[in-house]
């Protein structure tokens, strides 16, 4: 047995079965049966362990190793809110590190730990994917944009004072550890629909792009929509389109190799010459890192 | 004069684009309905000829990696979507996904249908619950609306996609590591071969391919092949997200033909923070060898930027300018190497030890003579000696770093960087500098 309650134990079990219906194979649902026991219990306990083992016929060695593994996975009580403040290099460098020695002062406590109360962890963070928003700070996994030390102590500060507090990019407000915790097992809170789209920097290229008149070759082939470029000084789509092909139209790049001209000599040479390449970069081990 | 090309981009500022109704305005599942009229392997065809190549930072063809799938022997195969984005810069797949991540859920049935697949995966990381939750809509939404299920539009083609969060490891953003880490064991990469092709998600075969890369694909199927080929280059073809961040007046997203260069992305951007200039950067991510202002002209795509001594990697151009000290930002790189090496291959999880070591002296200004020579020793020893890319990758900051830059290194042997590079100046916003501590850039140990 677990050490949880009967009617606990059936509601998570309950819980486990839809999680390992979505899966070919029975252990694939490890790390949202994880999520889950964390969203009950605010870490990964020994009754979380002994449950994911026994619901996935493993052993609580073999759990455990996977749960040691994965930085989101508490091995300790949990606050109600993980700040997360980026400084890896471009953050920390863009006032991260301020931002996270800020906190910490704040708060009174370091990296991965918790303040009495019980309400914030405070973690460094690594890369989030928003560097172009950057300082970054996440609350629960949640994005706070282009962060300073005020911003952050501001929201830090309404956390301590038992406030929701809103992210930039997401949610209307931050839900709880244990809340996002469900969200992450794969159980929908019904909340997509909330927050934006996009923020600014996300849609500066396209913003860019449209006070140019600027396109990608249209889809239909017509080419209609083929972008000019205007000439120094000129407005912005204030001239006759190029038609396909022609001088400044989206097809106007110069013929370099025989494939330019004729498509049909497009053949397995190049193929291989790409398939060798890559083999090559993959043995001296120049590939990058799918990310 | 080069010019930005919105295609993933383009409905980003629309009201609502990740919903169904507001991508099925723009056209959306069209070019689902064309391909399930298609044979499958004109498709697969479609794609090689398009030239589109992963988008994850490898560059490997995709409709080759497609190819490679043997023979249907009637068991499963397998689509696996790498949405782990986690390269440090690189944030152009998350802004997709939570804008628009319809555009991928199409991607994945009209890939499915092209190999073969009735169950498909995207596997996102778990540190942006909005983005899974967006997914997770979506895909149910899809299935509401019959792009996915049973008998996809009368087909006869079923497809089953289910979208798994990760739980925090940048190691499973390698495709061997995240399959291990999507049947629930720890993320650590797998020897190759066999590839994923051949023995992938439970030993089946697999195509792993990244968001962007398959995000591509419904365009790619509405357009043509000849539509993807008219931008880019001739190796390089098509439009591909630039991640601009940093000391740039303007950062974010901008789409663009493979092979635009930083001169001209950064001249859209309004160039380098205002007062100040181009120091160093990165062309994909931390992973690949820095760049200079020397190497502004070069042209971004695979081919050229490989010849420059770097690689395109996910276009992730973080910019730093003359503020930044170059062995804090390495420091720093060199402590998230240390810190996601998972363990598996000795050269990696010692030798990142030991490079964090030596950097983090050199950069309180205690370096010892022979420093630079020991992490050009160190580096040595793991390029090429680990199973996955993550041991490159943590080599290449220092090398090129310490190519270009071999003077600020030599100054860590007797001043800290906080003193010749105070970390104020590089901030977004001022504040009053500490005199120890965490805001001088030192992480303990």
């Amino acid at each position: 047995m677990s050490g949880f309650t009967a009617d606990v134990r059936t509601r998570l079990d309950d819980d486990a079965a839809q999680i390992v219906a979505r899966y070919p194979e029975a252990r694939s649902a490890l790390l949202p049966l994880l999520h889950l026991v964390q969203s009950e219990e605010g870490f990964i306990s020994r009754n979380g362990i002994e449950f994911c083992a026994q619901t996935l016929g493993l052993s609580t060695a073999d759990v455990s190793a996977v749960a040691t593994f994965y930085s989101q996975y508490k091995r300790r009580p949990n606050g109600e809110y993980t700040v997360g403040v980026c400084t890896n290099t471009l953050c920390a460098i863009m006032g991260g590190d301020e931002i996270f020695a800020t906190l910490a002062e704040r708060l009174g406590v370091g990296h991965d730990e918790t303040t009495p109360d019980g309400t914030i962890t405070l973690e460094r963070i690594e890369c989030n994917a928003a560097c172009d928003y950057a300082p970054v700070m996440m609350i629960n996994w949640e994005f706070f944009d282009n962060q300073t030390p005020e911003s952050a102590s501001d929201v830090v500060d309404r956390l301590l004072a038992g406030e929701k507090v809103g992210p930039s990019r997401g949610a209307n407000d931050v839900a709880s550890f244990k809340q996002v915790s469900r969200v992450l097992a794969g159980f929908d809170d019904g909340r997509a629909d909330e927050g934006v789209a996009a923020g600014a920097p996300s849609l500066v290229g396209l913003e860019i792009a449209k006070e140019h008149g600027w396109k990608a070759p249209s889809l239909d082939g017509s080419d209609d929509a083929a972008a000019t470029t205007p000439e120094p000084g000129g407005t912005p789509g204030d001239q006759a389109e190029p038609d396909t092909g022609e001088e400044q139209s989206s097809a106007d790049r110069q013929p370099t190799t025989p494939q330019d001209t004729d498509p049909t000599t497009k053949t397995s040479a190049d193929k291989t010459s790409a398939e060798t390449k890559d083999d090559a970069a993959g043995a001296s081990g120049e590939g990058t890192k799918e990310s | 004069m080069a010019q930005l090309t919105p295609v993933l981009t383009a409905n980003w500022g629309d009201d609502k684009p990740w919903t169904l109704e507001g991508y099925t305005a723009s056209g959306g599942y069209a070019a689902l309905r064309q391909s399930l009229g298609m044979d499958a392997g004109d498709l697969v065809s479609m794609v090689k000829a398009s030239g589109l190549r992963g988008r994850g930072g490898a560059g490997f063809p995709t409709g080759m990696k497609w190819g490679f799938l043997p023979a249907p022997d009637g068991g499963p195969r397998y689509l696996v979507v790498n949405a782990d984005e986690s390269e440090p810069g690189t944030c152009k797949d998350i802004p997709l996904m939570l804008a628009n991540p319809h555009v991928l859920v199409e991607g994945v049935a009209i890939t499915s249908y092209a190999i073969g697949c009735h169950h498909a995966f995207i596997y996102v990381r778990g540190e942006v619950v909005h983005v899974y939750r967006r997914l997770l809509k979506a895909v149910a939404d899809a299935y509401a609306a019959g792009h996915l299920g049973k008998n996809i539009h009368g087909s006869g083609f079923d497809l089953d996609v289910t979208v798994h969060a990760g739980a925090g490891a940048y190691i499973c953003g390698e495709e061997t590591a995240l399959l291990d880490s999507l049947e629930g064991r720890r993320g650590q990469p797998r020897l190759k071969p066999p590839f994923p092709a051949v023995a992938g998600l439970y030993a089946r075969p697999t195509v792993v391919n990244n968001v962007e890369s398959i995000a591509s694909v419904p365009a790619i199927v509405t357009g043509g092949a000849d539509w993807f080929t008219s931008m880019g280059t001739e190796k390089s073809a098509g439009h591909g997200i630039f991640s601009l961040s940093g000391h740039v007046t303007r950062p974010g997203q901008y789409e663009a033909p493979l092979g635009i260069t930083l001169r001209e992305l950064l001249e859209m951007a309004g160039g380098v923070r205002e007062g100040h200039e181009l120091k160093f950067w990165t062309p994909g991510g931390s992973s690949t060898p820095i760049f200079t202002a020397e190497h502004l002209d070069v042209p971004l795509d695979y081919e050229s930027v490989g010849a420059a001594g770097s690689m395109l990697g996910t276009r992730a151009l973080q910019i730093f300018d003359e503020t930044t000290s170059v062995v804090r930002a390495v420091a720093r790189w060199t402590d998230f190497y240390a810190h996601e090496s998972c363990g598996k291959c000795t050269p990696c999880r010692e030798g990142t030890y030991w490079l964090k070591q030596v950097l983090h002296r050199l950069e309180a200004g205690d370096g010892e003579e022979g420093d630079i020579d020991t992490l050009l020793d160190v580096c040595d020893n793991i390029l090429g000696r680990a199973f996955c890319a993550l041991g490159d990758g943590a080599t290449s900051p220092i090398t090129s770093a310490i190519k270009y830059f071999r003077e600020e290194f030599e100054a860590g042997m007797h001043t800290p960087a906080s003193e010749l590079f105070p970390p104020n100046r590089s901030a977004l916003f001022d504040y009053t500098p500490r005199r120890t501590g965490a805001a001088a850039g030192v992480v303990p140990a």
